[in-house]
């Protein structure tokens, strides 16, 4: 469990950062809470040779709540997520999910950047951030540029952003008051990584949802949504499902993770629709 | 309050013997950091090993190229079987009587399996390293199910025995066959299943699963060239055994070897075998003259170091209509490994499963086991608890609920009807053990008692009904678990480890002022000995137990005794325990008499003194004997007042439990919840009811780890699924339900103080009460026998299978 060498950068704002990733291309990874990457470094399935520490760039970090937008900056760990009351007013459903990721030490170190940014399909905000249509900001050696989260995931641990490229800040609309949320998971013990996890925003004639851990990416479904806004909870379910595409593993087979989706899928819809109003 | 003016009770109580919550002594360095694991030790110069290891579950090695790793700066060495062969060391024996390859010879036989050892300056030079060793490999055909490894046109996975037709334990029948065991009458035992009213037939698996302490397995080995001294820290327990068997194998004087068991972060027999890393950290350290240090991470202890259970139990039970149980019939088929690794007594190839007529009156019985090579790792040794017990108290508890399907009854009544009746003590089992003493029956009521078992059962009745009407989707289950243990291993005549009597010891010393220092052959991994062995002294020699040090697990201090696993240090060194303090009370009582002026029968003991019969204000304490004993001619007695006891125990110890476990489950999620678990131990006299109980809460925790999803799985290939913990079910506190604990006392009568030991029994039967509480919320739907692990997914299927999902 010991990781191959790597030289150590540490630069005090993001164009130094990204020097540094052009400067070594593949051979360079940033290091934000290290929660993921560095369990890969461990086990040697990840051995860059350059790693970028981002701790001490302090651009990359606050949380400001504006009027229609909340934006969040990439090293804002987990932790502080939970414990900002001010997000928790405008999007309480943030602090809902946060709170059933890992334990409370991986919370203290592992940071909303790297958490969306890995593409691991295990992570549970890159469904979140779906399910909120936040968009991403990447910045990288010619400016910045906006991605959304929705188009952001191409498959298990590849995404939109470019090997020199750094995610900044994530911009999430804030939902039309009256708006009902939940996020609900299920698993199979504290610091798990969810069999099935469920998003889900519903209002007056609105409604989004997304899944998490059921595909190689996070699964969006349009038509899970439509059909929520529509009030129709089995349509609703039935697209979904039809739109993940779970795996066999140690969680499960398929067949269980399917009908798991459909139930916690279900149990989110009714807790976000007993908080609508 | 002065010494003069308490009273005896008084005087007993402060000097917090048997019976008192004594906290811990232990953990106020552990709750500071301060223990002093093996990982802590640091010498000068001392070098680093690391394990190269296969990939592959069945391979041939075609070769090993070092010369990349050698080049490493910091590289000092890279042993392969072919440096080990000229020593004899490339194999080693193991505790069954098999042999186990220090480093892959030919071949390799499991995931994770040793191939070669990296010796660097450093951790991380050595890690690097092991990257850079080139091994070449032709895979063979992998076997992980042991009903197709004895198939007749099964590859052959041991080639260095496949002609040899006996083994250690009697014939072999297959090429990957390593032993059978029979036990009990199988011809009576047929008669009664052919003449039986009733016969419930059941395959019970017990699914492999792995100790994992939180420390893993690790050692620094150091060769003095000077003095030819070698000294090995390890985590180690059975240290003595160990020294014994480094002296047979490396062929230096036992005296010439210091074994040294520091602090231990648990052990629950993962700790009790020898490793291919002692070997190779003892041999680089004779080849390099330096100290060598070896710890396993994560990783390696889960796929290489031994593992538990892996038990398929075919079970018949025959009953009378209204529920007698007339005989019990089993035969096991015992998934090894590679190498028959377990850590069991000699004579017994599958330990103590003999004890799975449980706590039931069972007039015959018969048992068969089959131990088989597979393509995975070897072990097999007892998870705390002693020796293949808990495999058979699951056995008989699954056994128990299905013959109650069977016959339509009430599972809890099944089991009262047939206990064992406390008349019938000591009892004759139908495999061959002599049970000292039991209260089944009162343990038993107190226990449905407290629960409110009718109760219970009425709102589980209620809740079925509720389910059916589509009302809820969650289901009560009601696990009882009745078990009688067998530990304390043991008497000398039937109880060996690779031929060294299973005795224990203690020898003390009383200091002038009268203080002490007790050390003993035993070796505690966070049970607590610092803290009750003195407790025991403290009663039996009127010693404060803050005045008493403990010392254990340094070979050239302690006394020679086998070790810690099995339960077996309070039945075992606890016996010693007392009566070297005996020894030591009857030489002080002579003292006494000599002080006051009076024969030596006209002095009796008082709780910390000896007063003089029928004038309790002429006495002499223990403190004034003790500085007598050392600093006043007395005739006819030697100076000193110290004593060693070496205790042959005349049986074992035979504690029972009643556990009842209450359950929700989802139908859907297989999600559970432990709504109540009650739990009643009897483990005879109770030296510290609180270590009794922190005991209680660790092997319950353990135990709900093992029903409900910690299992080491091996895909077809032979690959571990379930390496790292985030797949490994570790219950953190959130998992934990709350546990209530109670007790009756029922001393064993042949021990000195009638204690028989506690440490295991709670994973032992806390294994049958949650998995018996899963079945129970089915049972109602149909469910006869779901195997463990119970995770949410398999917990599903049983609902799925049963419809419940339509
Ligand atoms: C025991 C355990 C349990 C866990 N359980 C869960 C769980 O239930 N749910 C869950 O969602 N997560 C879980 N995690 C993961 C945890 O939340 C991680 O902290 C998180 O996924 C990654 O955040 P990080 O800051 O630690 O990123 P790092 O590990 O530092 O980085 C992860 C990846 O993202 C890249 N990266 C990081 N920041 C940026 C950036 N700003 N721009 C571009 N690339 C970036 C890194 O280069 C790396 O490839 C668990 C982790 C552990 C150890």
């Amino acid at each position: 469990m010991i990781p191959a060498g790597f030289a150590y950068h540490r630069p005090a704002d993001v164009a130094s950062a990204i020097a540094v990733l052009q400067e070594h291309g593949d051979e360079a990874r940033v290091l934000a809470g290290g929660h993921s990457l560095i369990p890969m470094m461990k086990l040697r399935m990840a051995a860059p040779a350059h790693l970028v520490d981002l701790q001490d760039i302090a651009e990359l970090r606050g949380i400001e709540i504006g009027a229609d937008a909340v934006t969040i900056g990439a090293m804002v760990t987990q932790h502080d997520l939970i414990a900002h009351e001010g997000l928790a007013e405008a999007l309480p459903i943030i602090r809902e999910a946060a709170l059933q990721i890992a334990d409370p030490q991986v919370r203290y170190k592992g940071t909303i950047g790297g958490n969306v940014a890995n593409g691991d399909p295990g992570n549970d905000m890159p469904g979140l951030m779906q399910c909120l249509d936040a968009t991403y900001t990447l910045a990288g050696p010619d400016g910045t540029r906006e991605v959304k989260a929705r188009e952001f995931y191409e498959a298990a641990y590849f995404t939109a952003r470019e090997d020199d490229e750094i995610l900044t800040r994530i911009t999430i609309p804030r939902p039309a008051a009256g708006t009902g949320w939940a996020y609900e998971k299920v698993k199979r013990k504290i610091g798990d990584y969810a069999t099935a996890a469920a998003a889900v925003l519903v209002g007056k004639g609105t409604a989004s949802v997304a899944m998490t851990n059921l595909a190689d990416t996070p699964v969006w479904s349009e038509a899970a949504s439509a059909a929520l806004a529509a009030g129709d909870v089995e349509g609703c379910v039935a697209a979904m499902l039809e739109a993940i595409d779970p795996v066999e593993d140690n969680r499960g087979p398929v067949a269980f993770k399917k009908h798991a989706a459909g139930v916690v899928l279900r149990r989110a819809i009714a807790r976000a629709q007993s908080r609508a109003g | 309050m002065t010494d003069q003016t308490m009273t005896p009770e008084e005087r007993a109580a402060s000097l917090e013997g048997m019976g008192c919550r004594r906290k811990r002594v232990e953990d106020v360095r552990f709750t500071q950091g301060k223990g002093n694991y093996v990982d802590d030790i640091k010498l000068p110069g001392m070098l680093f090993g690391a394990f190269v290891r296969s990939p592959y579950a069945h391979a041939r090695v075609k070769s090993i190229n070092a010369d990349a790793a050698k080049a490493l700066p910091g590289v000092v060495a890279v042993l392969t079987a072919e440096d080990l062969a000229p020593l004899g060391l490339h194999w080693m024996p193991t505790l069954a009587g098999d042999k186990q390859m220090v480093l892959a010879d030919g071949k390799v036989l499991f995931q994770g399996q040793e191939v070669a050892f990296v010796v660097a300056e450093d951790r991380y030079t050595a890690a690097d390293a092991v990257e850079l060793v080139e091994v070449e490999y032709e895979e063979l055909p992998v076997v992980t199910d042991p009903f197709r490894a004895l198939e007749p046109d099964a590859p052959v996975l041991r080639e260095d025995i496949k002609d040899q037709k006996e083994g250690a334990h009697g014939p072999r029948k297959h090429h990957n066959h390593i032993f059978t065991w029979e036990q009990g009458d199988r011809e009576a035992t047929e008669k009664v299943l052919e003449e039986a009213d009733v016969v419930a037939e059941e395959m019970i698996y017990y699914h492999r699963t792995h100790p994992c302490p939180l420390e893993t397995c690790g050692c620094v080995a150091s060769m003095d060239k000077v003095t030819g001294k070698l000294t090995v820290w390890g985590t180690f327990q059975a240290p003595h055994a160990i020294r014994t068997v480094v002296s047979l194998i490396s062929g230096i004087a036992e005296h010439n070897i210091r074994i040294i068991s520091p602090d231990i972060g648990g052990g629950f027999g993962n700790k009790v075998g020898a490793y291919p890393g002692y070997v190779c950290s003892v041999v680089a350290s004779i080849v390099t003259g330096r100290p060598v240090k070896w710890v396993e991470n994560r990783m390696e202890n889960l796929m290489s170091t031994a593992f538990a259970r892996d038990y398929w139990m075919k079970g018949r039970i025959a009953a009378t209509k209204d529920g007698r149980i007339t005989g019990l019939w089993c035969h096991v088929t015992a998934d090894h490994g590679g190498f028959d690794a377990c850590a069991d007594p000699t004579k017994f190839p599958a330990g103590f499963f003999n004890i799975c007529t449980g706590s039931y009156d069972i007039p015959v019985a018969y048992l068969c086991v089959d131990g088989v090579y597979t393509n995975k790792a070897p072990g097999g040794v007892a998870y705390r608890c002693s020796f293949r017990v808990t495999e058979a108290a699951y056995f008989i508890e699954r056994m128990i609920e299905v013959l109650a399907i069977e016959l339509g009854m009430d599972a809890a009544e099944l089991r009262r009807i047939n206990f064992i009746r406390k008349d019938q003590f000591p009892y004759k089992s139908a495999l061959g053990w002599e049970y000292d003493s039991g209260d089944y029956h009162t343990a038993w009521e107190k226990a449905l008692k407290a629960v409110d078992y009718e109760g219970l059962r009425r709102e589980q009745a209620q809740r079925i009904e509720e389910f059916k009407a589509g009302k809820t989707r969650k289901l009560l289950g009601i696990g009882l678990s009745h078990f009688t243990e067998i530990v304390g291993a043991g008497p000398v005549k039937n109880c060996d480890i690779l031929g060294l009597g299973m005795f224990d010891s203690c020898e003390i010393r009383i200091h002038p002022t009268g203080s002490a220092i007790a050390r003993l052959g035993t070796i505690s991994q966070g049970q607590g000995h610092a803290t009750t062995f003195a407790q025991i002294l403290a009663s039996e020699l009127g010693i404060p137990a803050s005045d008493i040090t403990v010392e254990e697990g340094d070979t050239d201090t302690a006394p020679y005794g086998l070790g810690t696993y099995g339960s077996r240090s309070t039945p075992v060194a606890g016996a010693a325990t007392a009566m070297a303090a005996r020894k030591i009370r009857a030489k002080a009582q002579m003292i006494a008499a000599y002080l006051l002026e009076v024969h030596d029968d006209d002095v009796e003991w008082d709780v910390d003194r000896f007063v003089v019969k029928g004038n309790p204000e002429r006495f002499k304490t223990m403190k004034e004997i003790a500085f007598a004993a050392y600093n006043q001619a007395i005739p006819g007695l030697e100076p000193g007042l110290e004593a060693v006891s070496y205790y042959d125990p005349p049986n074992m110890t035979y504690p029972f439990r009643a556990y009842i476990c209450v359950m929700e489950i989802d139908v859907d999620t297989g999600e559970w919840q432990v709504r109540q678990f009650y739990a009643l131990d009897d483990c005879g006299t109770r030296i510290n009811p609180m270590i009794i109980e922190g005991q209680v809460h660790g092997g319950l925790t353990e135990a709900l780890a093992i029903a409900m999803g910690q299992e080491i799985a091996y895909d077809e290939m032979g690959n571990v699924k379930t390496g790292t913990l985030m797949d490994f079910f570790i219950p953190t506190a959130w998992e934990t339900p709350n546990y209530i604990t109670d007790h009756t006392v029922t001393p064993s009568p042949h021990h000195p103080i009638g204690a028989k030991g506690v440490g295991e029994s709670p994973n032992v039967g806390g294994v049958p009460a949650f998995s018996n509480a899963v079945h129970d919320a089915f049972r109602a739907f149909g469910l006869r026998q779901a195997h463990m692990p119970h995770d949410h997914w398999r917990i599903w299927q049983i609902a799925e299978n049963l419809g419940l999902h339509a």
